[in-house]
């Protein structure tokens, strides 16, 4: 027991904890903007592979690194114009589509990798984002080191929190896209398309996601392996409902997930044999679902979640 | 764009969309083969081929179809209640670990009372394990997909640990896998040469007994009502929980039972690299299907040629075998469109 | 000149021609009532002059400009807003949300919150609509909503007002209101449609009458020049009949309702120590402005809700702790308020749902698990011909049925067992008017062979035509079943609007002290 608190008093431990948290940030926001327009997105764990493969690539072939950011974003958003297509205009099945889409995401990444790198045995490596730590601000001791020095792409993690938020509460399209998941008879009642207003937010949700998962390969690790993404997306999805579809407390749902998975890591080094290693790999699908329980009750579900709206059907 | 009911729907337009799915697929997925620089005939040609083109290709492509119609079974019972079983995966390696844990020699019994045995308790493992998720649903209202989903990564550390840990077969030379299946415990191979095993005759023998308790049953009737409209079968009194938990059961024990059979019948002994996700493929097989338990088998044989055909392909030409998953993947999403436009059609407006 | 004028609108749905060529105008300060009966094509016209639909032939004018089909905000541009039936609102969030809602450019960065509070509090002084713009909507009652719903549109600046079938959810004494909302409204030079099926309300709001009948308008009537049988059969097309009522004397009591109360999954009371006795050749009815506890009692009765106190009592026995399955068996008859989500499995075959509710009877399945295909068909086929359902048969799928033959087939499952009780629940909400007098005539049968039936309906009309004595929920809290006759329209309304009554009739000698309140229905 006092294992686990000196280890939650070292810097290193915050450090990884806000490193680890990024691509949980952006998958959760990028689905919480989904489901909060009605959509849910099962297609996160593909997009997040497509994010972290093309993102990688284009480093790889010459690219810079904001460059492959936004086009894994750009990527993201392609697949999520496809789910929104299926979902939002041709009525069919949220579950199956969204599955279908990891399915089709994930090996058309995989496909790709292989084809561009063939006789790749070791995975080949970019150069990723460098820790910038923010001037004054990375001096502090402790926070310094653990919040302000981080890479870009986790500054941007922690300020999309509040953006997205701005974005969804206190602006005319957030409303809009707030009253598509809640009720879209509403939306066309004032002259919106209820369609574009859905896909649109899939689509940016969905860019959201490939940015998380272009993360893992370009600023966590530098390289892309198989099964990259490891379930990752999922618990996106359990943390959306943990947060009760509001951005400050997806960000409160990641940090403790986070947490957890740092937490593991170092915990596996000092108890050493005692307990298997797998047990701790199992911790962070297991509080999932623990999550999920916890906040099934209570659970506020945007109304029209999982409710396709149809234009001039007969009502 | 916007879709319409459309007038009637004829038998024939609902029969065709697994075929015009099919056809799709390949069609999109020659953009790939294109792309690899290969002719797109020829590659689909050697698909063909490496599925079907000799003695050997055939034996292999039914004998990788048996997890996957089981495994779509799974799904397809599941679906048909409106249970999204993602957990397939995960099912299935608990009926291989029931089987390991029975079957490696801590009972022995004659060998027509073993193999249903072993059956039996794969399908109950299975079982159990969905009904953690079932309940979750039933009670609590959590939502199944992502908790079936999240368990498959349990299982697989679980199947890790033990194979690495205390089911480790002492005498594997360091290779982590489980100890043997006793000899009374082997599923029989159904041909003298080849791989393929009496785990077809289970599947097949699933299929039907799945169509029938579909068709002719009161449960049956009860798993599609509920499928369809939850709130007007729990007024007609049907249980609706009730119901859903026996779906769980059978679907769970389906994909358990498809883990027995791949331990049992294929390799003899447990490793981690048992399903190369069968339990994902299970939900193209189920679709493509459009979850009826008799054209699961169809659908399975099909997956399970561009599974081996794929394989086969890539040996000769420069294709990634990852192509084969691209296909399934395409398939998903091309038997929803299909399917939709058996009872729609799309209209164009400007 | 008109302000707005319809010219050969005709829109079809497949075979189904909704609006045949409609030709309509109105003009300032005019309210128009449009009246059909359901499925006329009232909502149809409306949809498309407020862009939901596009037509397929005809034109729209406004202050003599075309109106460009298909786009609603063209319409709210011109000047049309819409009081849709079904309320548009979004519950999460506040008035002020859902009335801003589009009001602004979608690509600014900010609401611009406080001037338009200020616009919001401003109008609704002028139009005398009391508004609370931060509260949220799933806390307003439904005729608060219906002010939301009205605000929405003014704010907008609409000077064409459509308001669709809105009383169908008022008391008597909110109608007046809203009557005299509209009549201030067309002071300040707004147009008003009106849609209703009611005729004593048309006659009583509007300036001239369009009757639309099967998508045609047969005619075009002064409402001072119109009286209440002319318009029925206008809107009908024959003289119009509805059955009426032959006195009888009840018979024993067949269900005894005592001390009934239940509470929703979050400890909220629904229903309130209910107390009701229904005899043998007796129908009663249950008024009420919907939210009142009418689908908690209804699912008490009809086996859905296992969780209440109180006692049961079936021709003397007990029915605790029994679901719909032995409900059904025990000889009650449920006719639900939801043909399509909760009557029947619109995907399955007819011959299928028609053994819904007793799978597991001898008829229907052998040792309870397989099912008698051939008898389940044969079944279909008898009750198909007896109530008259129009289909392709036992085979076909069930959702492919008009809504009227669909609620055939649920009186057919429903009554053909010749139940003891029968629980009939807004059994003709959306019917034209052969399927209202048939189900009426049904349940009259019914009546007449010996079932006591209990109606719950939303239609004062209805019940006062219908049943032998009735009774008014209000927040749960049922009053006393007195006979129709001793009732009047008024104190019904009082009622249902939960004000104290002084008890001005006979029998049980109970005051009906209904306490008075603000008037707070919660929707359920």
């Amino acid at each position: 027991m006092s294992e686990l608190i000196d280890i939650l008093l070292t810097t290193g431990f915050w450090a990884a904890t806000i490193r680890i948290v990024s691509p949980l940030v952006f998958g959760t926001l990028g689905e919480l903007i989904c489901e909060r327009a009605g959509v849910l997105n099962l297609g996160i764990e593909g997009i997040m592979t497509v994010g972290a493969m093309s993102g990688w690539m284009w480093v790889y072939q010459g690219g810079d690194l904001w460059g492959g950011v936004l086009f894994a974003a750009s990527m993201g958003a392609l697949f999520g114009l496809l789910h929104a297509t299926f979902t939002v205009h041709l009525c069919l099945s949220q579950h199956v589509t969204g599955i279908g889409i990891t399915l089709f995401a994930s090996s058309l990444s995989y496909f790709v990798y292989r084809m561009l790198l063939p006789s790749a045995t070791t995975p080949p490596k970019i150069e990723p984002f460098q820790n910038y730590p923010i001037p004054f601000l990375s001096d502090i001791p402790m926070i310094g080191e653990a919040l302000f020095t981080q890479t870009p792409l986790t500054y941007l993690a922690i300020l999309c929190v509040p953006v997205v938020w701005y974005v969804l509460h206190r602006t005319p399209i957030g409303l809009a896209v707030r009253m598509a998941g809640e009720n879209p008879v509403a939306v066309e009642a004032q002259g919106i398309n209820v369609l574009s207003v859905r896909t649109g937010a899939v689509m940016v949700g969905s860019a959201l996601m490939a940015v998380g998962g272009a993360f893992i390969t370009m600023s966590w690790f530098d390289a892309f392996y198989f099964g990259m993404v490891n379930g990752r997306g999922w618990i996106c999805v359990a943390l959306v409902i943990f947060a009760s579809w509001k951005p400050g407390k997806a960000l409160l749902g990641a940090l403790l997930f986070a947490g957890l998975e740092a937490m593991q890591v170092r915990a596996q080094l000092s108890s050493g044999a005692v307990i298997p290693y797998q047990f701790f790999l199992m911790l962070p699908y297991v509080m999932s679902i623990l999550a999920m329980i916890v906040m099934a009750r209570k659970a506020k579900y945007p109304q029209a979640l999982l409710v396709p709206y149809r234009r001039g059907e007969r009502v | 764009m916007q879709i319409e009911l459309r007038d009637h729907t004829s038998l024939l337009r609902a029969g065709m969309a697994p075929i015009t799915a099919v056809f799709a697929t390949l069609v999109i997925c020659s953009a790939l083969i294109l792309w690899a620089g290969v002719p797109v005939l020829e590659a689909y040609a050697l698909l063909f081929k490496g599925a079907f083109g000799s003695a050997f290709a055939l034996k292999e492509t039914f004998t990788r179809s048996i997890p996957l119609m089981l495994t779509g079974l799974a799904v397809a019972v599941a679906f048909r209640s409106k249970f999204y079983n993602i957990g397939a995966e995960g099912q299935l390696y608990a009926g291989a670990l029931a089987s390991v844990y029975f079957g490696t020699g801590l009972i022995d019994l004659p060998a027509f009372i073993m193999v249903p045995f072993l059956l039996l308790v794969g399908a109950l493992a299975g079982g159990a394990l969905l009904l953690v998720p079932v309940l979750l649903k039933t009670k609590l209202k959590v939502d199944e997909v992502v908790t079936t989903l999240l368990l498959n990564f349990v299982m697989l550390l679980m199947v890790s640990y033990l194979i690495e840990g205390p089911w480790r077969d002492p005498m594997a030379m360091g290779w982590p896998q489980t100890a043997s299946i006793v000899d009374n415990g082997v599923l029989p191979a159904l041909l003298a040469k080849g791989r393929l095993h009496a785990g077809l005759i289970v599947a097949l023998l699933a299929a039907i007994l799945v169509w029938a308790v579909m068709r002719f049953t009161v449960l049956g009737y009860e798993i599609k009502a509920v499928g369809f409209n939850a709130k007007a079968a729990e007024f007609s009194g049907i249980n609706v929980n009730k119901t859903v938990i026996y779906t769980a059961l059978i679907s769970g024990g389906l994909a358990g039972i498809a883990g027995v059979s791949e331990v049992a019948g294929l390799k003899g002994y447990l490793t981690l690299d048992l399903s190369p996700g069968f339990g994902y493929t299970g939900v193209a097989v189920a679709m493509l299907a459009r979850l009826h338990p008799l054209s699961v088998v169809p659908a399975a044989l099909f997956l399970s040629a561009i599974y081996v055909g794929a394989d086969s392909m890539s040996r000769a030409v420069n294709i990634p075998t990852y192509i084969a998953d691209v296909l399934v993947g395409v398939s998903v999403l091309a038997i929803l469109v299909c399917v939709m436009l058996t009872q729609y059609k799309i209209r164009f407006r400007s | 000149m008109s302000t707005l004028s319809f010219k050969q609108i005709t829109k079809r749905f497949g075979s189904l021609t909704a609006n045949d060529s409609i030709t309509l105008s109105l003009g300032d300060s005019e309210i128009m009532a449009l009246l059909g009966e359901n499925g006329a094509g009232k909502t149809t016209l409306m949809n498309i002059l407020f862009g939901h639909y596009v037509a397929d032939e005809g034109s729209i004018e406004i202050d003599g400009k075309t109106l460009p089909s298909g786009s609603t905000e063209a319409a709210i541009e011109a000047g049309v807003g819409m009081v849709h039936q079904h309320f548009t609102l979004a519950d999460n969030l506040t008035v002020i949300e859902n009335i801003v809602l589009g009001t602004e450019c979608l690509w600014s960065w900010r609401h611009d919150m406080t001037a338009a509070r200020r616009k919001l509090i401003g109008m609704s002084e002028a139009y005398s609509l009391a508004i609370e713009p931060d509260a949220l909507v799933a806390d307003l009652s439904v005729g608060e909503r219906q002010r939301v719903e009205i605000m929405k549109a003014l704010y907008r600046d609409a000077r064409i007002l459509i308001l669709d079938e809105p009383t169908a959810v008022l008391t008597p004494q909110e109608t007046e209101n809203l009557f005299i909302t509209l009549r201030s409204l067309t002071d300040k030079g707004l147009s008003v449609i009106f849609i209703s099926h009611k005729l004593h309300e048309i006659l009583a709001i509007s300036d001239h009458v369009a009757v639309l009948r099967r998508g045609k308008i047969v005619g075009t009537i002064k409402t001072v020049d119109a009286d209440r049988n002319g318009l029925a059969e206008m809107m009908v097309g024959k003289a119009v009949t509805r059955p009426r009522l032959e006195s009888m004397e009840p018979g024993a009591p067949i269900l005894t309702i005592s001390g009934l109360s239940a509470a929703s999954s979050d400890k909220l009371p629904l229903l309130k120590g209910i107390d009701l006795t229904i005899h043998a050749h007796e129908i009663i009815g249950i008024a009420g402005v919907a939210g009142n506890g009418q689908t908690a009692l209804a699912d008490v009765l009809s086996g859905l809700n296992r969780q209440y106190s109180g006692i049961l009592e079936l021709q003397g026995k007990t029915l605790t702790d029994a679901g719909p399955s032995e409900f059904v068996a025990r000889g009650i008859g449920r006719i639900p308020e939801d043909r399509h989500a909760r009557g029947m499995i619109g995907d399955m075959a007819i011959w299928e749902n028609l053994i819904s509710e007793d799978l597991r009877s001898e008829q229907v399945s052998k040792w309870k698990t397989i099912i008698r295909k051939k008898a389940a068909i044969e079944r279909a086929e008898h009750l198909i011909d007896s109530y008259d359902v129009r289909c392709k048969g036992p085979l076909a799928q069930t959702k492919l049925l008009s809504g009227g033959n669909i609620q055939k087939l649920i009186l057919a499952r429903a009554l053909s067992p010749n139940p003891d009780f029968i629980l009939a629940n807004q059994p003709v909400r959306g019917l034209d008017e052969g399927a209202i007098a048939y189900v009426h005539e049904q349940l009259f049968a019914a009546r007449k062979r010996g079932a006591a039936i209990l109606l719950i309906s939303e239609d004062l009309d209805e019940l006062l035509s219908l049943c032998d004595r009735i009774a008014v929920i209000y927040q749960g809290k049922l009053s006393s079943a007195l006979p129709t006759s001793a009732r009047t329209v008024t104190e019904l309304g009082l009622m249902m609007a939960g004000q104290t009554i002084q008890a001005t009739s006979e029998s049980e000698g109970q005051t009906n002290s209904v306490t008075r309140s603000k008037g707070e229905i919660h929707a359920n």
